[in-house]
């Protein structure tokens, strides 16, 4: 197997939380390494300490990669650099966005709270909204609601 | 029979030593921390607190398990993590006590994270920068997280102090009761002295005169009262000597590896 193989096979491997998205798309995997036809490391790094997607994606990249022919399949676990939403591709952001998933916004400063306004609504693009929730359906996200649409939504995080 | 477990001497022998026992400090505190604010979950006092609280607790709980992997990598004997979390004895936890306080009131708990995650905060932001290389991956990672665990904290104690009389007494009376314990922080145990010396562990005087810069500082703005600061001679970090509160929780949390061991999900 190629790397580009693997990488199709990967590719086809979505966060559970995020489901439109791969583990590609979203940054998590670092490398590929085709050491022997049947042998492959991945480099993966998880992206909260605690995302509980984690040991999912795990077992999902070794169910797929056996079940394409691979035999033998380390994982490992690439801590440094820590993942952050600043890799994620401009087609990534435009998937959030189709989800119903406000991306990561500019003007939001890593490790400040996000903005209580103006993060721009995923359903309508209205820039009123407002902040119900710093922490919302999962670690990475905060939970927003349109003023013009009325819609409660999601944002990623800057991380 | 319940299990026991191997572990460490108090009093460090080798620099192997020192490594496993400051790595078992910072994982314990993490475990402890993700354990109690877990007792939030279901019951907080809103919605928006409830997501907040147990999303810190996962935080926690995914930083405690990042630290324990590193223990068991290093282990002198062939263990796992969930031995390491859940089989061993009280004296063999090396937390500072103030995270295993019980979570009280919801100002309780709000006092108790916000000392704790002020000096979480500058403590990873040290160790993110140290020479070990796995110690700083894992610090640099938590290190984001517990930004925000500040922010959401300092926040909360901006809100209650400078709140109505009744949030402002009991966000005062929250931290004269969790105040003593946040000092147990700054005392250095052997291993903290010893990682010190070999440039990972960062001098605690000067995470504490940060510490007490930015609590002042938030006190302050919160119109509250910086506690009269009494017994700080706790040892739960250097010896494992825990308050009253630490077996009842251990009782809870260990429950299920003690009842089914090797229990898999
Ligand atoms: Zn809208």
């Amino acid at each position: 197997m190629t790397k580009e193989e693997i990488l199709d096979i990967l590719q086809q491997i979505k966060d559970p939380e995020i489901p439109n998205l791969s583990v590609i798309e979203l940054g998590m995997i670092r490398d590929v390494e085709v050491n022997a036809p049947n042998a492959v490391i991945v480099r993966f790094t998880p992206t909260y300490s605690g995302c509980p997607a984690t040991t999912l994606i795990k077992m999902e990249i070794l169910q797929r990669l056996k079940a394409a022919g691979v035999e033998h399949i380390e994982i490992v676990e690439q801590l440094s650099p820590p993942w952050t939403t600043e890799s994620f591709s401009p087609q990534a952001l435009e998937k959030l966005r189709q989800a119903g998933i406000a991306p990561p916004h500019p003007h939001h400063k890593k490790g400040e709270d996000p903005p209580s306004l103006g993060i721009p609504c995923p359903y309508c693009e209205s820039t009123d909204t407002k902040l119900l929730s710093a922490f919302g359906t999962t670690a990475c996200k905060a939970l927003y609601q349109c003023n013009s649409c009325g819609q409660p939504f999601d944002y990623f995080k800057c991380h | 029979m319940s299990k026991t477990f191997d572990t460490s001497t108090p009093s460090p022998a080798s620099t192997l030593d020192a490594k496993i026992h400051y790595l078992f400090q910072l994982a314990d505190n993490a475990l402890i921390m993700g354990q109690r604010l877990c007792e939030w979950t279901g019951v907080a006092p809103e919605l928006e607190i409830d997501l907040a609280l147990c999303n810190i607790a996962l935080d926690h709980l995914g930083q405690a398990n990042a630290w324990y992997e590193y223990l068991v990598e290093i282990y002198p004997h062939p263990t796992d993590v969930d031995q390491l979390a859940f089989c061993r004895d009280e004296h063999q936890y090396y937390n500072i006590t103030l995270t295993e306080l019980p979570n009280g009131d919801f100002a309780q708990t709000i006092a108790k994270m916000a000392l704790f995650s002020i000096f979480n905060y500058y403590l990873h932001d040290a160790l993110r920068k140290c020479p070990d290389a796995r110690i700083a991956a894992i610090a640099a990672r938590s290190y984001k997280e517990i930004q925000y665990h500040r922010r959401y904290t300092s926040n909360w104690i901006l809100r209650l102090g400078d709140g109505t009389d009744t949030s402002h007494e009991r966000m005062q009376r929250a931290l004269d009761i969790v105040w003593d314990h946040a000092f147990e922080a700054f005392a250095p145990s052997p291993a903290d002295r010893i990682m010190h010396q070999h440039g990972i562990a960062p001098d605690l005087e000067q995470i504490k005169s940060l510490w007490e810069h930015e609590v002042h500082q938030l006190l302050h703005k919160a119109t509250l009262s910086i506690p009269e600061t009494g017994f700080t001679g706790y040892r739960a970090k250097s010896d494992g000597i825990h308050t009253e509160h630490m077996g009842y929780l251990l009782a809870e949390m260990q429950y299920m590896q003690r009842r089914y061991p090797n229990l898999q999900w």
